[in-house]
């Protein structure tokens, strides 16, 4: 084989392993844990606000 | 202090206080510079100021003191609390601080020396390379370390971003920094010719796509969110967004020697991966910006979030300037003009300081147990100074570079240049100025947040903050 035919086959893996990526982020299936990622920032909500109003009011 | 029960706030702090004071050094270097450019006998006879060697010391200051702070504050800040962990391997962090601000003081003292490996964006000797390339190991070693003991089931994509940054990064120095030492502060390159530029240029292009870019897109996917109160817009296409981003940027940097003795293939693998990078790059600035849908509101009142969506803005025109100026037949009017010089500038000013400054106004505040900034009105003027300065900058160099590049192409009837080199150089006067004036808005802005950070943290109780790692949940 040509070197010339890995580097087009190279490209043809490239583009399927794309189109799998966005198959895979796009599917249903994905959702559910996906929603759980992207709260994830908001999991550790921050509690400082509401300790130091506490603490201005005492 | 090295309880269990609470992050590592310490070295967050160390880093984000030196980002506000590399930022002003780094800056004001910058600044002087440019004043060289317009008043070229304004340092005249004094070898350790001359352009040529602050220059070098400018971009390291600004990339690697600057950015490099921001990074780790962020990093360390983000990895900590989305995997709900302390960070990994104690004194490990602390290392990272002293070694990184060692680095950065030897090349303070190195550069105006002339002591310089000559390549752009890795000036440093061998000796400070290894230096760096020890403190970037045990950087990966406490970031993923952190993620290892992670308490969540996710790692964000906030995560993903950083990952990328601190992995490419080491492969990228330590394959361009092999040097062959001759004495204790000359080595010369490994790579002979040609593929010294190529190396050369591998490693400074993915320094912006990896360092410049991936890194400031794993704080926008943190700090965007948390100031606007909503997760990030779509999660899929952040997904896409990372893979297809950092597949390509590798196979982008032969966009830099254009026209050179690089083979030409290679030329046209770098402009083409250079255009197709413009779909992750919008894709990312797009699911930044439509974070805010449905909350546009906010960006009314809050500077802080005018900040960062501003950096996306700058970001979408720089990713779209780039590849446009990656063609050849536009490179061949661009390079080596001050467009270039624009172009590097709306994305170093423009997004990544702004990202960046957005983030830590956010950030401060609750590394010294406040609610917010100070003074939420000097958060706001620094905003605008900031965008002036930057827009005053770049559409200086704008004009001045399409001005070089059409005179330095003109020619006669009978095939002689139109104009002589000096005769552009006069021409670009005024832009320098408005340069020269531009920069200095930018680093007023940076004096109004070093006042403001100065009065929000030296009334704090720092103890106030808010560092306790949540319980885990019951199963």
């Amino acid at each position: 084989m040509d070197i010339n035919d890995i580097r087009a086959w190279q490209t043809v893996i490239l583009l399927i392993s794309f189109i799998g990526i966005v198959w895979w982020a796009y599917s249903k299936r994905r959702k559910t844990s996906f929603d759980e990622a992207a709260n994830l920032p908001f999991a550790d909500e921050d509690r400082h606000r509401a300790t130091i109003e506490k603490e201005n009011l005492s | 202090m090295e309880s269990q029960t609470t992050y590592n706030y310490k070295v967050v702090r160390q880093f984000a206080i030196m980002t506000v004071v590399w930022g002003i050094v780094g800056m004001l270097v910058g600044v002087i510079i440019a004043a060289q450019l317009a008043f070229p006998e304004l340092t005249d006879g004094i070898s350790w100021l001359s352009y040529g060697r602050l220059r070098p010391l400018h971009t390291n200051a600004v990339i690697f003191a600057f950015g490099g702070s921001a990074l780790f504050a962020t990093s360390y800040y983000v990895v900590q609390r989305t995997n709900q962990a302390r960070l990994f391997g104690g004194p490990l962090a602390a290392f990272t601080f002293w070694g990184w601000t060692a680095i950065i003081v030897l090349a303070a003292v190195t550069l105006p020396l002339g002591i310089t490996s000559g390549k752009e964006y890795a000036e440093l000797e061998w000796p400070i390379d290894l230096l760096i390339a020890v403190v970037w190991v045990v950087y990966a070693i406490v970031f993923f370390g952190t993620i290892m003991k992670r308490k969540v089931k996710h790692i964000y994509v906030a995560n993903w971003f950083f990952g990328a940054f601190i992995l490419t990064i080491a492969v990228l120095h330590i394959v361009n920094s092999a040097f062959i030492p001759v004495t204790l502060t000359k080595g010369y390159s490994f790579y002979p010719g040609a593929i010294d530029a190529m190396v050369q240029w591998w490693y400074g292009h993915n320094a912006v796509g990896f360092f410049l870019t991936t890194a400031f897109l794993g704080m926008m996917y943190y700090f965007i969110p948390k100031q606007a109160g909503r997760p990030v817009y779509s999660y899929r296409l952040s997904v896409v967004h990372f893979w297809a981003l950092i597949s390509t940027y590798m196979w982008a940097g032969p966009h830099h020697l254009h026209y050179t003795a690089l083979p030409d293939w290679a030329q046209s693998v770098g402009m083409v991966f250079s255009l197709i990078l413009l779909a992750p790059s919008w894709g990312g600035m797009i699911n930044g910006i439509m974070t805010l849908s449905g909350a546009w509101h906010k960006l009314r009142t809050d500077p802080v979030l005018k900040f960062l969506i501003v950096s996306l803005s700058f970001y979408g025109m720089s990713t779209f300037e780039g590849p446009m100026m990656s063609i050849k037949t536009v490179n061949a009017l661009s390079h080596y003009t001050d467009w270039t010089v624009g172009h590097v500038h709306s994305g170093a000013l423009g997004w990544v300081a702004m990202v960046s400054i957005g983030s830590l106004y956010y950030l401060i505040p609750r590394l010294f147990g406040k609610i917010e900034m100070y003074s939420m009105r000097l958060v706001e003027l620094h905003f605008w100074v900031a965008t002036i300065g930057v827009v005053l900058y770049i559409a200086a160099m704008w004009i001045a570079g399409v001005m070089q590049g059409l005179m330095w192409r003109a020619v006669n009837a009978d095939g002689t240049l139109t104009y002589s080199f000096i005769e552009s150089v006069e021409r670009t006067y005024p832009f320098y100025y408005v340069r020269l004036l531009g920069g200095a808005m930018f680093l007023t802005g940076m004096l109004i947040m070093a006042y403001n950070v100065w009065k929000t943290t030296s009334e704090g109780r720092v103890a106030d903050a808010d560092d306790a790692i949540p319980a885990p949940a019951a199963h």
